[in-house]
């Protein structure tokens, strides 16, 4: 155990990106992630790293590309609007097979939407959101250890996999402060890049990071190689907290803030004996299908800060076994634990459960 | 026994060019190779590709490469230049690419006085989507999508590049060169050898247009199009240097 910190999770983030050999960032301000930037602005003169505000969300996210191409651990990160533009250059960065972690502190949307906390961005982040056959691998804290421990994580799994990874993160996570203890996180573990442009050094024949197969049987080959990479990942890579399930009626599923929130609706259910359980998605993509499967509860409830967009991903995990519930807030709203604990007490009269 | 006084440059490959006949590419792309090669940085190069009709020019050089999205070359070329300062990275880029899609990266990559390269092909269309105007198309330019000829009123003029990014502190060197002919190929390779040696010296962006054709969708021959740069690509395009950072130091 180290020293414990009280840090703001988006400079936590900056922290453990650091410690996890990352020393190319590049930025653009926008709310609610923007202590990020400036942790780096700070830290990163000061051990030989770069830190470089772009012009552009579009401009940072390619200079990501170019850096990760050359072979070292760069990153980026945004807040939703920032994290459309960048959707351009993180198609190519997914084609070119690139390491890359991009941060999305998400904000209300669509359109310049709000600076309030959301998590309306799960389709954008876990199906695509630029062009093309790709996924990214999605990881959801909901605190600030776990964000330091999951930024470490982040840095390791794309390095292996070649496959970029983004952080989510909702406004509440990005802003607010916790302990966080940097000797819990993951150390870092280094591939090694042959693929990297970094020069021939009239050893090697030439390296070349393509993004363009005008023959489109090279380029199905490309894609399914990929997917076949993606078919490891799912079976290895999917993660998720799950409590109170076993007798449970009811499994209650939600990511980030929000996770914290449902904590204390169902712990007050409990008390008042109803059998609910938790199932918190760690890695939004590959979603936690694994867990969904080994547990049959007569209903499931997704509860999201935006109109319900990972309740069809439960539904195709668990392959409507059962019905699933959804509710939420958006526009930057929290939800509180009186409607959790309200929406599961009209299912459980639904389904027929006493507490 | 017979001595060697002409060869290929050995940081180009064997493969024969796709370019159509008479296309600029060809002399460009050779220089830059003798270039590198006499400068001995074909070990150290990174090329950043464009999208156009040298999106595939990876295929003729013995040095790394990077495909980049549309007008992002010198975004990407930024990130790996800060990743690894002592290798030479330059973009090569289109009239499209740079001046139109990729305004806000050419413009800032040169405030930046970021320490890369761009060798930039003026030709004045759009020539890899089959000739639609370009943010180069002299005023009255036929094209596919000019068909009338550009009117400046409705299409708006043409960007001067070189003298557009003189007026910023970044640049060490800005030079526009022609490949019409052999004095101006000669002066060409010289603008790139001195953009490669100012990058090397870590003097700051270093940016070389080069006037060049495009047959076929001018609908020309060659030699037609070599006479049309001659006679109206020059006049608005005037040749030169813009910018030397050597020049002003010794001033």
């Amino acid at each position: 155990m180290g020293e414990k910190v009280l840090m703001k999770g988006n400079e936590a983030i900056g922290e453990a990106a650091i410690r996890s050999g990352c020393r190319h960032f590049f930025g653009y301000p926008i709310t609610p992630q923007t202590e990020l930037s400036a942790y780096m602005a700070k830290k990163m003169p000061k051990i030989g790293g770069t830190f470089l505000q772009a012009e552009s969300e579009i401009a940072a996210i390619n200079m990501v590309f170019g850096a990760s191409g050359a072979g070292v651990r760069a990153m980026t990160s945004s807040s939703s609007p920032g994290i459309s533009l960048k959707s351009e250059g993180i198609s190519y960065i997914a084609a070119g097979d690139l390491p890359a972690v991009i941060v999305n502190i998400m904000r209300g949307g669509p359109g310049l939407g709000g600076i309030q906390p959301a998590q309306s961005d799960y389709f954008q982040a876990t199906k695509g959101g630029g062009h093309g056959d790709y996924h990214l691998i999605v990881l959801a804290p909901n605190g600030v250890q776990e964000l330091a421990n999951l930024t470490a994580d982040a840095f390791n799994i794309s390095d292996e996999y070649r496959i970029p990874v983004m952080l989510l993160g909702d406004g509440t996570i990005g802003q607010m402060m916790e302990p966080v203890d940097f000797d819990e996180i993951p150390k870092p573990v280094y591939a090694h890049k042959p693929w990297a442009v970094n020069g021939t050094k009239n050893k090697r024949a030439a390296n070349c990071v393509k993004t363009l197969y005008l023959t489109p049987s090279e380029l199905e080959d490309r894609v399914i190689e990929r997917y076949e990479k993606y078919e490891i990942v799912k079976d290895k890579l999917q993660r998720w907290e799950e409590h109170d399930t076993e007798d449970a009626d009811i499994i209650v599923s939600s990511y980030g803030i929000t996770s914290r929130v449902v904590e204390t609706a169902v712990k007050q259910l409990r008390s008042e004996g109803f059998k609910v359980g938790i199932i918190r998605p760690i890695t939004l993509w590959p979603f936690p299908e694994k867990a969904y499967k080994a547990v049959h509860p007569k209903a499931f409830l997704s509860v999201e800060m935006s109109m319900g967009q990972m309740v069809e991903d439960i539904k195709l995990a668990c392959e409507c076994s059962a019905p699933v519930y959804f509710t939420g807030r958006t526009g930057g709203i929290i939800p509180t634990p009186d409607e959790v604990i309200a929406k599961i007490k009209e299912i459980a009269g639904e389904v027929k459960i006493n507490g | 026994m017979a001595k060697v006084i002409f060869e290929k440059p050995k940081a180009l490959g064997d493969k024969p060019f796709h370019y159509c006949a008479g296309c600029s590419h060809g002399v460009v792309h050779r220089l830059v190779c003798e270039v590198l090669d006499e400068l001995d940085l074909t070990g150290d190069a990174v090329c950043v590709e464009p999208v156009g009709c040298s999106v595939t020019a990876d295929e003729y050089f013995n040095f790394d490469v990077i495909q980049a999205a549309h007008g992002r070359a010198p975004a990407v070329a930024t990130g790996i230049k800060r990743a690894l300062p002592e290798n030479i990275v330059f973009t090569y880029q289109g009239d499209g690419d740079l001046a139109a899609i990729g305004t806000a990266e050419t413009v800032h990559s040169a405030a930046r006085g970021e320490n890369i390269t761009v060798i930039f092909i003026n030709n004045t269309i759009y020539g890899m989507t089959g000739g639609q105007m370009a943010p180069t198309s002299l005023p009255g330019q036929v094209t596919q999508t000019s068909p009338y000829g550009r009117d400046p009123k409705v299409q708006g003029y043409p960007i001067r590049v070189c003298e557009m990014l003189s007026s910023l502190d970044g640049p060490s060197f800005i030079a526009r060169c022609s490949v019409d002919s052999v004095a101006h190929i000669r002066d060409a390779k010289k603008a790139i050898k001195k953009a490669f040696e100012y990058q090397k010296a870590g003097k700051g962006l270093s940016f070389v247009e080069i006037l060049s054709i495009c047959p076929t969708n001018w609908g020309m021959s060659p030699k037609e199009a070599i006479k049309r740069l001659q006679d109206e690509m020059i006049s608005y395009y005037p040749l030169g240097i813009y910018k030397d950072e050597e020049v002003k130091d010794n001033e």
